[in-house]
């Protein structure tokens, strides 16, 4: 690796950064889908619809992989690192769902 | 360790290999992975004698019915502190120690990734260790358990001093462990040799690093755990107080689910030490070396996901009690196959019975009759009649002293030469060997049958009549066995010192990156990094010759002959491990009267002069 | 903590076509990447595991509280028949959450401009920097105005589990903001060369995560009653 290594002499794994331009559409991206998240909360018979809970943790996950891919650039960079997060990820993931069963609260959400 | 002649073609000028520093400064300052491998080594044995004496101590208590040795209370810190210092100060350091020592030499590496971060991770553990094992002379020590149960810990019904240094002595621990699994992680991923490939990897440091995993998962959810803990004994939070709502099983679910992987913490590395062990003696590669690794892999993933088969007893439902039964015998599974490739390793070869080859079969015995009395309490049935009792102690007394400390005592044998350039005497190791192995099985084989019997764990006392006076004299006289046992192996270590050193590289026909360079190794390891092409480069046919490194006789050049930079010694690294530990253990005034603004601004001051010094760190080259 | 100690031996390795002097050969990686930047995704991913105790523990006690105040629903309490609003203040923390937002936008802005060098660098450093601070600002503006409406740490299981999950949070922020700061002293003295991207890049992983893990925080927490 160290012979491929480019002139500019920067980090061969940041070739592929998105330009400023992308950045920018990115944030306005997750602006919108933040304005959305709060005024769905305002509207009170959406609050109160089977649909606002998984509509919401959809977009929070949305947010939160955008900003994964884009902003921490898991999506250009090396392999590795994307291995490094998304196993602790899902290791979290699993037991955060073990917990809420094991403490009764999925599947009092299961039942309402 | 001066200057040491050597024999053969060395010219009078010019000394045999470089000197190396001495003196009590240039410990504190070192950042070779090496010395500190040795500080890892030293300093746990020395922990394992503060447990070990602990341990006879209740053994001594409880030898025969109604004995008044020690007060309950005492007692209680006793037990806390045996178990606590076993796992904490003893068998994880112990493999810190290899880790240290083994995996940059295993990848053919001249140091860790980051060999200050290494030294600020041993000074935290060795000044954690004392901050937590020093209370108990003033009758202060922890005394709640290993497990520390809340809401028995919280300030309601543990008022005193003992358990605020428990909590705060372990996250001190946890702080070492973290910080020393980033950097042996970065280490394996980024500074293999050329053509050290993962599946060329020994099977020592796929342990290992799957053991980092494991620690960068479980610590942060017990540091959580004991931040709430922490909270609701100093500023009155409410997380473990069932007055106001909480659940009486928050603490239980949050320290098992570190504490299920936290056992495979402790028995990985003496895994990957026996699985280098049993070859070498055996002259024959590893039996099926993917499936030992995948199975590694296996067992650390699942072990996230078995973790409430500690908590059968409390009533956690029908559902939940058969999912952790299940994924508690899946788990069984890889632990197995491990069992297997070792017995096929040495099914043929010509085996040697050296003192670590005998430690090494030892662990596949005893680890496997732990492992059964493991799978015994998978059954939820079968668990409620087990827990809390003698049962329990026996079991994973098997997996960890039968296991984990046989897997390390393997590895101390098996390496002391490597690390020291010198012998342990193998009479006296076979004497240390057999003393362990009966002593082991006298003191804890007993406890299967008074476990049994009805006998419960953690009682200081108990009446004559109950049928459990013959198994736990058995247990006590074993335990000071195993004392006998120590003291054959530290005056084997002591003959040894006073011995001159004469192991060659490769002492015992090992085939790994380790054994081509000269015992002990120079500071910077490999004159020239390694190209490796095979698994187990020293028993190639071809290629053998151009990997060795070393022959006896062989001058060992500087660091500076050879132009490799070294990092620089620094005491930095110790320098913030102090001020952090001291800021830490400062929080422990916030809980004695009238002393809170004096805990409060020791933590502020202490806070503040270690920011500084780890600028200071952080700004200075590390060559 | 040990976020800082993870940049500690830069200079120890130089990942593919680092700062590499010719009388100083760069050391030996196996993947040409920076050690520095395996070791704060490995942070990182220890990190979930942290927050993820931290969120788990919320989401268990929630509803789980014995007396007020709730954090969306109004209290009465029955020994004084004082009455107590839901205490969550969903338009502050909308727009706390868009100031993080907008952080992140900045930080990838001032690695971008570090590694392109466009002089830009420490405008949007200092505007991460404001935008974090604007952030705690709000965080102190909210754990005070909560206080004084009666919810303290001590109150309840939500006061608890609340102050503490938000507190770790706001402490990553402060650890951060200090970090960016340092970064944009670097700059200010010496200037930020494109050979410094991977130490800006590493400052911004952690920011990012930080500012992720609100996303998560922000759902979970604030908008689902
Ligand atoms: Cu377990």
């Amino acid at each position: 690796m160290a012979n491929a290594a480019d002139a500019h002499g920067h980090d061969a794994a940041h070739e592929h950064h998105p330009t400023a331009g992308t950045y920018w559409k990115v944030g306005i991206i997750l602006t919108i889908i933040t304005v959305w998240e709060v005024w769905a909360y305002y509207i009170p018979s959406l609050v109160a619809s089977r649909i606002f809970i998984p509509m919401l943790l959809i977009l929070s996950a949305v947010k939160f992989a955008i900003v994964v891919m884009f902003y921490m650039h898991l999506k250009y960079d090396h392999k590795l690192f994307r291995a490094l997060f998304t196993g602790p990820l899902l290791v979290a993931m699993a037991t955060v769902v073990g917990l809420l069963f094991l403490f009764g609260k999925v599947a009092v959400r299961l039942a309402a | 360790m001066a200057t040491i002649a050597m024999p053969g073609r060395v010219e009078a000028a010019a000394p045999a290999r470089p000197a190396e520093p001495t003196g009590v400064w240039s410990w504190i300052t070192t950042v070779d992975h090496k010395r500190i491998g040795t500080l890892y080594l030293f300093t746990a044995l020395f922990f394992f004698v503060v447990g070990g004496t602990e341990a006879l101590v209740i053994r001594l208590q409880l030898m025969k019915p109604n004995m008044g040795i020690v007060s309950a209370d005492m007692y209680n810190q006793l037990f806390t502190m045996h178990g606590t210092t076993m796992v904490f100060l003893v068998i994880m350091p112990l493999s810190a120690a290899f880790f240290n020592y083994l995996i940059p030499l295993q990848i053919g590496a001249r140091d860790v990734a980051f060999p200050r971060l290494n030294a600020f991770s041993y000074w935290v553990y060795a000044l954690g260790g004392v901050f937590i094992t020093a209370p108990i002379f003033l009758s202060l020590a922890p005394n709640g358990g290993w497990f520390g149960y809340a809401p028995l810990t919280t300030t309601a019904y543990s008022p005193t001093l003992n358990i605020d240094f428990w909590v705060i002595g372990l996250q001190i621990l946890g702080i070492s462990s973290l910080a020393a699994a980033f950097n042996f992680i970065t280490t394996i991923i980024n500074m293999r040799a050329p053509g050290m490939h993962l599946m060329r990897m020994p099977i020592f440091t796929w342990m290992s690093f799957v053991v980092q995993f494991l620690v960068i998962l479980a610590f942060p959810v017990i540091t959580v755990a004991l931040v709430f803990l922490l909270f609701d004994r100093f500023f009155g939070t409410n997380f473990y107080t069932i007055a106001a709502g909480a659940d009486p099983l928050l603490w239980q679910h949050l320290f098992w689910i570190f504490g299920h992987p936290e056992v495979y913490i402790l028995i990985l590395p003496a895994f990957g030490l026996v699985s280098e062990v049993l070859p070498t003696y055996s002259r024959k590669p590893l039996f099926g070396y993917p499936v030992m690794v995948y199975s590694g892999i296996l067992i650390g993933f699942l072990g996230f996901g078995v973790w409430a088969h500690h908590m059968f007893s409390v009533g956690m439902g029908p559902i939940a009690d058969s999912i952790f039964s299940l994924t508690t015998m899946l788990i069984a599974i890889p632990t197995g196959v491990k069992i297997l490739n070792w017995i096929s390793t040495m099914w043929g070869g010509q085996i040697r019975f050296t003192t670590a080859m005998l430690f090494g079969i030892a662990l596949v015995a005893l680890f496997t009759m732990g492992g059964i009395s493991g799978i015994m309490h998978s059954s939820a049935a079968a668990d409620l009649q087990q827990t809390d009792s003698y049962f329990v102690v026996a079991h994973f007394h098997y997996v960890l002293f039968g296991g984990a400390i046989f897997g390390i005592f393997a590895g101390v044998y098996h390496y002391f030469p490597k690390m020291t350039g010198r012998f342990l005497d193998e009479t006296l190791g076979k004497w240390h060997f057999w003393v362990f192995f009966v002593a082991m099985n006298l003191t804890f084989f007993p406890m299967h049958f008074s476990g049994l019997l009805g006998m419960p764990r953690r009682i200081y006392t108990y009446d004559a009549g109950q049928g459990w006076e013959l198994f736990n004299m058995m247990a006590s006289l074993g335990a000071f066995l195993q004392g006998a046992g120590m003291l054959i192996f530290f005056y084997n270590m002591w003959r040894s010192y006073r011995q001159p050193a004469t192991a060659p590289a490769d002492p015992w026909g090992a085939p790994t990156l380790e054994w081509t360079i000269p015992s002990p190794p120079p500071d910077y390891n490999f004159a020239k990094l390694p190209q490796v092409t095979s698994r187990y480069p020293l028993w190639d046919e071809k290629g053998r010759e151009a990997m060795i490194q070393h022959r006896a006789g062989d001058r060992i050049p500087s660091a500076e002959e050879l132009h490799i930079p070294m990092p620089k010694s620094t005491a930095k690294p110790f320098v913030v491990a102090l001020f952090m530990t001291c800021m830490l253990a400062s929080l422990i005034f916030l809980h004695v009267e009238g002393m809170a603004t004096v805990g409060i601004l020791a933590t502020i001051a202490f806070a503040l002069a270690m920011v500084g010094t780890l600028y200071s760190w952080l700004l200075s080259p590390l060559e | 903590m040990t976020t800082a100690t993870l940049t500690a031996d830069h200079g120890h390795t130089h990942g593919a076509g680092g700062a590499a002097t010719p009388e100083h050969q760069p050391h030996h990686t196996t993947l040409g990447l920076d050690h520095r930047k395996i070791a704060i995704w490995a942070f990182i991913g220890s990190e979930c595991m942290l927050f993820i105790s931290l969120i788990s523990t919320y989401l268990i006690y929630k509803g789980k509280s014995l007396v007020g105040p709730y954090p969306h629903e109004k209290w009465t309490d029955p020994n004084t028949g004082e009455t107590f609003n839901a205490i969550l203040n969903i338009p502050v923390t909308s727009a706390s959450t868009f100031v993080l937002l907008m952080s992140s936008l900045a930080m990838v802005l001032a690695h971008n401009a570090v590694i392109n060098r466009t002089g830009k660098a420490k405008w949007w450093l200092l505007t991460t920097i404001l935008l974090g601070t604007g952030f705690l600002g709000f965080q102190a503006y909210e754990f005070t105005s909560f206080v004084h409406e009666g919810l303290t740490i001590k109150t309840n299981l939500f006061g608890s589990s609340f102050f503490t999950l938000t507190g770790f949070h706001g402490a990553h922020v402060t650890v951060g903001v200090l970090w960016l700061c340092t970064l944009l002293a670097i700059d200010l003295k010496r200037g930020l060369k494109p050979e410094d991207g991977l130490i800006v890049d590493l400052s911004a992983l952690y920011w990012h995560f930080v500012d992720v893990v609100w996303i998560a925080i922000f759902t979970l927490v604030y908008l689902i009653p």
